[in-house]
Order: structure tokens, then sequence, then C-alpha cells
């Protein structure tokens, strides 16, 4: 994969590559190892300082950076036995999101996720990750079959949007992500979604109706992107990084407007400097909520999400 | 998603059907053929066009009167008001945004809930009012469409909700999305109980609005003409830069691609929605005399 670095990465991204050389060089000669650890816990500590100030917009380009690992970078990381299902069964297959069984620590589980692509081709077959109303049907599908067989749903949710186009229209695109909410909510099994990357408004909340939501670090969730907000706002898309800011879209803002329940911490300089640190974190989220929610029953678990999304919002009474 | 403000923000507050007169209450204009007829006109017909029959906006007030026996909604949690969650502001604030749309729809939020009977069933009722911020979906929206389902469960009624909304409402960011996944929260819980659900799309309904509830009745009703889609024109034609083909995304277009169930005009919507409910709920027919021409101008 083709390094690709933000202006603003740079000093990080500096620090992050001595640290990984030195570490192959531990590897063979021990010498290195407390230099090795002297340098670990300087770059994070100062990748720590230099993101501390990030703006929401820049946050806003880490979600969607090219390096971040994908849905199926987590999938190869986190689970076991994966089996990937395709289609709506009415229409077509979509690969802007992918989803199947899989084992999470030997359990069974549903996974479904919004799939990027890397490279223009993969980019192609992946519709940068925009799904179209089969996508969401299928999607659907296997929301249904998983809450008849008992199987727990595991979300990940990194798309700009559900794709606006002729056929998706056509296609009913708002009947489709409409009716994956509806069968989010009826689902009688543990749900729990993890925003990894961009958590595009309607396109995104259709894998997000869960018992338990988490957000990496840089992740984003939104009711419109930046740049559609100022076109609107502004008529101006080159403002997208005042909107960032008035969207409250970062994962600290989720997590106090409480549309988030937990914020997964990434490593040094971002998930996509080490993947596997990221996974860690989304792993042992994914393991406490499961835990927690494997108590209660099928009724109860559709309570609980009912209950969750029934509080969200802000109004005088 | 949300087009609406594409509109002058100026124009928002307006409501429409006002815009169009030539000095108030003289002469109006159809939007379609150009006729040009007495105001009152228009008025008598509930806005539809007495010459080609373009379906112009209507007031939430003239829809009570046009689809209510006796115009009346007994209103549910009328006292509901925004808040302002995010200290939006786009150059004006969003609390002044609200304030003044208040102030020109006469209304505290964009849409209206309560009981009432339509052609002698009970119903439990709701309407947007597009000419409050272009109908768009916030916290307070959310909050009584969930309510709607909800005691609507409770006394095991009928759901007929009218649409009309460019989608979530910017301004309360994150927040307006998750009104999504509540109203159908609530809807499914209502579905549970073997109650129906129609969902009227009135012109436009599109965005969060389009990708929740609306197209989830047990039967989909459209005015004629009604934009209704998920995305704006503009963000499509700038992703796929094409034009987009003539009666993309109207009625008549979902009609033919299944999405709805039936395309009705105004003067016939009262009596359409009844029947529906009582075939649903298996009731007798209901002898129709009075109730099934639409009432007179009052």
């Amino acid at each position: 994969m083709a390094a690709y670095v933000l202006p603003f990465e740079k000093p990080v991204v500096e620090l992050v590559t001595r640290v990984r050389e030195l570490r192959a060089l531990a590897e063979t000669d021990p010498k290195f190892v407390g230099e090795l650890r002297r340098l670990e816990e300087k770059a994070g500590r100062l990748a720590r300082e230099l993101f501390a100030d990030l703006t929401p917009w820049q946050k806003v380009q880490l979600s969607r950076h090219p390096n971040r690992p994908y849905t199926l970078d987590y999938v190869e990381r986190l689970f076991t036995d994966f089996q990937e299902l395709h289609g709506d069964r009415s229409f077509g297959e979509d690969a802007a999101i992918i989803a199947g069984f899989a084992r999470f620590r030997g359990e069974s589980v549903l996974i479904v996720g919004q799939q990027k692509g890397r490279g223009a081709k993969e980019n192609v077959k992946r519709n940068f990750g925009m799904p179209h109303p089969e996508g969401y049907r299928k999607a659907k599908r296997l929301y249904d079959m998983a809450s008849r067989f008992g199987l727990p749903i595991v979300t990940f949710i990194d798309t700009p949007g559900a794709y606006p186009g002729i056929g998706a229209e056509e296609r009913g695109q708002s009947e489709a992500i409409g009716a994956c909410l509806a069968s989010m909510a009826r689902a009688r099994v543990p749900i729990v979604a993890t925003i990894i990357g961009e958590g595009g408004s309607g396109g995104a909340l259709a894998l997000g109706v869960a018992n338990r939501v988490h957000v990496l670090e840089y992740g984003t969730y939104s009711v419109i992107t930046p740049e559609g907000c100022a076109s609107i706002l502004w008529r101006d898309g080159s403002k997208a990084d005042e909107a960032a800011d008035r969207l409250k879209m970062t994962a600290p803002d989720l997590l106090r407007l409480n549309v988030v329940d937990r914020v997964l911490e990434e490593p040094a300089g971002g998930a996509h400097q080490d993947p596997d640190a990221a996974a860690r974190a989304v792993e042992s989220a994914l393991a406490d909520a499961l835990g927690t929610l494997r108590r209660m029953g099928p009724g109860e678990l559709a309570d609980d999400r009912y209950k969750r999304f029934r509080k969200l919002g802000a109004y005088v009474a | 998603m949300t087009d609406w403000p594409s509109k002058k923000p100026a124009d928002l507050d307006l409501d429409v059907s006002s815009k169009r007169s030539f000095g108030k209450g003289v002469f109006r204009k159809c939007d379609a053929c150009d006729a040009t007829l007495p105001a009152e006109a228009f008025e008598a017909n509930f806005e539809v066009c007495p010459e080609c029959g373009q379906h112009h906006k209507l007031s939430a007030g003239r829809w009570r009167d046009l689809l209510l026996d006796d115009g009346a909604l007994e209103e549910w949690d009328a006292h509901l008001e925004p808040s302002d969650p995010l200290s939006f502001t786009d150059g004006k604030a969003y609390s002044d945004r609200i304030a003044s749309a208040q102030k020109s729809s006469r209304a505290k939020e964009a849409i209206e809930i309560g009981r009432a009977k339509m052609n002698g069933v009970e119903i439990a009722y709701g309407a947007f009012l597009f000419a409050f911020m272009g109908g768009s979906m916030g916290s307070v929206v959310g909050e009584k469409i969930a309510r709607l389902f909800e005691r609507a469960t409770a006394a095991r009624m009928p759901v007929v909700l009218l649409q009309a909304s460019g989608g979530a409402r910017m301004q309360e960011g994150i927040l307006s999305l998750m009104q999504m996944a509540k109203t159908v929260g609530a809807l499914e819980r209502h579905r549970d109980e073997a109650l129906p659900f129609i969902s009227v799309l009135l012109h436009p309904t599109t965005g969060g609005v389009a990708a929740s509830f609306a197209f989830l009745g047990d039967v989909n009703i459209a005015e004629p003409k009604a934009l209704i889609g998920f995305a704006g024109a503009r963000v499509i034609e700038t992703t796929i830069r094409q034009k987009l083909p003539e009666g993309f995304q109207r009625a008549e277009f979902l009609l033919a691609h299944g999405m709805i169930d039936r395309i009705t005009s105004r003067l016939a919507m009262k009596s359409e929605i009844a029947r529906l409910v009582r075939h649903i709920t298996r009731a007798p027919v209901f002898e129709e005399t009075r109730a099934s021409s639409p009432p007179p101008s009052g």
C-alpha cells in the first residue's frame, strides 16, 4: 500500500517511522531494546501532543485517510472462520457492503460492514464504500436471518454515505435504508456497531441501530458531509473546515451527545500507523459489549436498543 | 442529503401559498399552467389548480379542514419546542432561525400530531408543516413522531402521517440523524400490534424523512407529481455529471418503480385513506354521504 501523508501528519509520521525501524533492529539485536522503549514512549507522547490540537476538519481527513484500516482489515484481525455471503435476492450484489458469518473468540456472529477500496480499480468495485439499495437489502436480509438464528450482529461503519445516483433512486434507496433501520430495531440479538472511519448520514445509520455504538478516536459521524453542509449554507464547498467544526461530528462530541457509548483510543498517529493496535482496541471493546449484552434475553435486547435511541435528541418540554 | 436551504434563507419562513399572490387575496397564477385566477378559486379548491389540477402547497390548517371530520384535531404534545444543542450558527444563529420560523408560521415546530376522525374512523394523525424550516426533522419532530406511534399503539389506533420535508435538520447535526432510528423504532412497535400505518407522501419528501418511516407504510400514497427521493437533484447531478431525466423522483416515477401503492388527488385523499383503513381493519363500508366529498371551504 502506497503511503499517503497528510501535511499535518508529517512530524508524527517521521517519529512513528523511526520507532518502526528501531523495532526491526531491536528484533535482531537486543542492545537496541532500551533505546526502542525510550523512543516508543517519547513518540507516543509527542504524537498525542501533536494530535491533541487537531481541528475537526483534520480529524475528518484522518477518518478518510486512504491508508486507514477498512472493514476487511478488522475482519481478518478480529475473527476466524469468515464466510462471506452475497446478494439481495432481488436485484444484485453490492461489494460496497460486505457481510457474512465469522467467529469472534469462538462464537459465531454475523458481520456487516461498508467496504472501501484501495486504489482506483478496487474503488470502482467497492464504489468508494457508497452502497446501493441492493447492499442495504443484503444487510437487511442478513439482519433478519441473524435475529432468527440468535447470532449476534457486529457492524463496521465506514462510508461517505449511500450512493446518490439514478439507479439508486429507481431501486428505492430510501426504502432500503428505512427497512434496515426497522430490521435492526426489531432484531432479538445483540448488535454492536463500530465507526471505524466515516459515518456518513443515513447510509451509515443503516448499520448503526445497535445496542452499543463505538467510535474510533478519529472516526466521525454526521448527518451530512462537511462539504455538503458548506455548499448548502454558504454555497461554497471549500468552507468544509468551518462546517466540520459546526456539525460536532468528532468522537468527543459524539460521546458528549450520547450518540456513541465509547471512544476507542487509536495508536500514535492514528489507526493507519498501527492497524494491529487499532484492531486490538476494537476487539477488546467488542468483547466487553458482547459480554454484557449476552446476559440479556431476546426481547430485552430489542427494548434496550429502543430505549437507547428513544432518549436521543434535545428539546424544551 | 437535505437540500431545503438551497432556497434563499429569506424564503424559508414564508408560506409558499402566500408568495404567489399578486397583492394579497387578489389574483394568483398556477405554477404549472400559468392560469391566472382569483386567489379564492385556489383556496376553495384546497390549492389544487381548478384549470389543470396542479397541486400547490397546502397549509397544515387547511389539511385538517380537508381530511379530518369537522376539521378537528385533538392535538398532542403541542408544547414541545426546539432547543439548540450544538449552538449552531451559519451567520444566523439557529435559535434566531427558530424564532423567525415560529413567528412566520405561528407554530412551535415543523409537525402537528393528535387524535382525530376521518369519515368516522378514529386515527392518530400527524402532518408536517413545510412552512417551518422546510419541514426538516430535528429532535422535536422526531420526538413527536415517536410519541404519535407510541400513543397510537397504546390506544390501538391506526396512524395516518402526512409528510412534506426536506429531510434531517442540519442545524441539529447528528442528533437529527438519530431521530430516524428513534421514529422507526416506535413505528415497529406499532406494527407489532398489527395496527396500520398509512404513509402519505406530499411534495417534497426527501432525505432523512424519506429514508426512515416514509416508505414503511402498510400503504404508501403520494400526491400527483410530488418530489420524493433520497438524494437531492443537485447532489445526484454533481455526482454522476449528467442531467436528470424528466419526471425523475416524481410520484409517477416512484409508482412505476414499485415504491408507492397509489397516487391520489388531494381532493379524493380523505375517502381514499378512510377506505384503506377500513379494509385493513376489516371494518364495514362507510355510508358515504356528506363526508365523501371535500368539505366546502370555510
